[in-house]
């Protein structure tokens, strides 16, 4: 039984490394997603295009404008006069917030009045408006209590009486564990991972077992000795390897390239990997049975990692998915990796906390696994 | 001399339709047994059966002393393969494919180096062993496909249209491998749409509509065919279209 598999496995390998299309696939292409998700995809906002109209022109209005600017946030590319300007340079999305000084700025704050500005944000992107929102509505409440600051200063000089500067009417300390500079980067990483695994294995498996039947060498196997069990250990086992090669090289480049540390334990990551990999190779035997050539099988694995990824709570909460859905996230493995990886790459947790997850995992990967070598052992005969 | 292949009565059905019926007959050892028919005629069902990947409706049937029904690991430890697809892996080189399938055979790698050096140079392939399959010749696939379904030096062979897309002069020298192959002793079974090979079989059974309607030496089915219906010099194509008219007329087709 051994021989055979290992013969099977040698094959694969040399097949695979002989592919230049399929070598960059599998080694490649992983360290590109694993680049792109932790330097360009960020959801953090930085350097904002913004258009300052001060119609104001005084001391108070330019030490507004510099606490927009002073943030990193933000950055002020164009000062105007004209209020068509703001349309024009939204529409053609040369900036995404314009901040609009009123004439009598400084004159309504020293008489103590309120002074009125406008900021326009450029809604099309949800995320980044949101963000933008709060970090300018940020921007105004500290200046607020800076004036508020300077007024009960003054109120004193004047009664000789003393107030109470404190604010902390309730103390509110705010810590952000696992990720304490709420970097997206880092919340990325055990995504990349889930990603990365998902396609190469359910993609390799599949066509893989395709490519035989396409060239009719799997007729030549059935007329072997070699058991139905055999092919499918040789026929998944290579894949196996790979992703946990992959998973390798995305663990230490996330750790040399973006300082992010493997905070729990390797052994229980790579165990959570072997019960996330029955499933993501059941589903690729599984999509083997049911196409005729590489290209269905190709189009067959997308139809099916696309859905997974989405309904995973890597790219939208699943808190805030319609009920339905979120019933139907509960036989999504990649969530429940999710989690797991999450949870042992970033908070260091451990099997304690883990295992209802694993213990979902590994039964969801049993019955794919199961339903496919069925399904995979009919098609043979 | 002792019969490898036996089969007796062996009858198949797919649902009403009977895709091999009643047929008999034995392949000793060393014959090339020749299956001719037109396609759909039960020539595949057949071999199927006797690889022992087909379990038959009815009837006996055994490969070098193994059951069909019971004994198809055996049977398939004991065969040798080649269709008309050449089964290659064509990213693998020639040698590449020869090690692979030995070792699904689980041929012990010494004796394999010896049986692979041996098959290269007597299917002239030597120069070509680090040649990448998919870029050989179709002759020189053919003679590879052959290499790898007897690295486990099967003592029966079953060639499906082996020759199919390979040029005469490679089709004349792999018969000549094949007589070869007969003389030390294998038993060759093989289906062939090409008549002018069928002459290269000790034996050939003529099969049409699941049944076997001539079953004699090619020399003499030509003979009879030539007293029987006063054909002159009749070539194996002429006996073949004649026995299937006379097949039809006698069960009232048409």
């Amino acid at each position: 039984m051994f021989v055979r598999i290992k013969h099977l496995i040698i094959k694969e390998f040399i097949q695979s490394f002989r592919d230049k299309r399929l070598l960059f696939i599998i080694f490649i292409a992983p360290i590109i997603q694993l680049v792109l998700f932790g330097f360009a995809i960020t959801t953090d906002i930085k350097d904002v295009p913004t258009i300052i109209m001060d119609l104001d022109r005084t001391a108070e209005s330019r030490s507004f404008i510099s606490k927009i600017e002073n943030g990193g946030n933000f950055r002020i590319d164009y000062y105007i006069n004209d209020e068509k300007e703001i349309v024009s340079m939204l529409d053609s999305g040369k900036a995404e917030l314009a901040v609009k000084i009123y004439p009598g700025f400084e004159k309504s704050l020293k008489k103590g009045n309120t002074a009125a500005i406008q900021v326009i944000i450029d809604g099309s992107n949800s995320n980044t408006a949101a963000m933008i929102l709060n970090h300018m509505s940020q921007i105004s409440a500290n200046y607020s209590m800076s004036i508020l600051i300077e007024r009960i200063d003054h109120f004193e000089k004047l009664s000789g009486k003393k107030i109470s500067r404190s604010l902390d009417f309730f103390s509110n300390e705010i810590r952000i564990w696992y990720n304490p500079s709420l970097k997206s980067r880092i919340s990325n990483i055990p995504g990349v991972l889930a990603f990365i695994l998902l396609v190469l294995t359910v993609i390799l498996t599949s066509v893989s077992i395709v490519k035989e039947r396409e060239r009719g060498t799997i007729e030549q196997l059935i007329v072997s000795p070699l058991k139905p069990v055999e092919l499918i250990l040789g026929k998944t086992i290579p894949f196996a390897i790979i992703g946990f090669i992959d998973v390798l090289i995305v663990i230490s480049l996330s750790f040399s390239l973006f300082k992010i540390p493997l905070n729990g334990n390797l052994p229980l990551l790579f165990f959570s990997m072997l019960l996330y990999l029955f499933n993501t190779l059941g589903v690729g035997l599984f999509i083997s049975t049911v196409s005729k050539t590489q290209q269905q099988a190709m189009m067959t694995s997308f139809f099916f990692t696309m859905p997974a990824v989405m309904l995973s709570g890597f790219v939208f909460p699943i808190e805030n998915m319609p009920k339905v859905i979120q019933y139907l996230t509960y036989i999504n493995p990649v969530k429940y990796f999710l989690v797991i990886v999450n949870g042992i790459f970033l908070k260091g947790t451990g099997f304690s906390i883990l295992w209802p997850n694993m213990l979902a995992l590994g039964a969801i990967g049993f019955i794919i696994l199961f339903i496919s070598v069925i399904r995979f052992k009919k098609r043979l005969e | 001399m002792e019969n490898i292949i036996e089969v007796e009565n062996l009858t198949k059905n797919f649902g009403s339709f009977t895709a091999v019926n009643s047929v008999t007959f034995s392949v000793k050892k060393g014959e090339i047994f020749g299956f001719l028919g037109p396609n759909g005629a039960g020539k595949s069902t057949t071999i199927k059966i006797l690889c022992g990947l087909l379990i038959p409706t009815s009837g006996k049937a055994s490969t070098f002393g193994f059951d069909v029904y019971r004994q198809s690991e055996k049977i398939k430890e004991n065969i040798g393969y080649m269709s008309q697809k050449f089964s290659l892996y064509p990213d693998l080189t020639v040698e590449e494919n020869i090690n692979f399938y030995a070792g699904i055979y689980r041929v012990d790698p010494k004796i394999r180096n010896i049986r692979k050096n041996d098959l290269l140079k007597l299917l002239e392939l030597t120069e070509n062993r680090k040649t990448i399959a998919g870029l050989l010749p179709a002759g020189f696939k053919q003679r590879l496909a052959l290499s790898c379904a007897l690295i486990h030096d099967p003592p029966v062979i079953f060639l499906d249209e082996p020759t199919s897309g390979v040029d005469p002069v490679s089709r004349r020298n792999f018969w000549r491998l094949i007589k070869s192959f007969a003389n030390s002793g294998k038993t060759i079974f093989v289906t062939t749409h090409y008549l002018d090979e069928a002459e290269y079989c000790n034996r050939i059974s003529l099969i049409y509509d699941g049944r076997i309607i001539e079953l004699e030496s090619p020399y003499r089915i030509k003979k009879s065919y030539e007293e029987r219906f006063n054909l002159k010099n009749p070539t194996l194509e002429d006996v073949f279209i004649k026995s299937i008219e006379n097949y039809r007329a006698a069960n009232n087709e048409f």
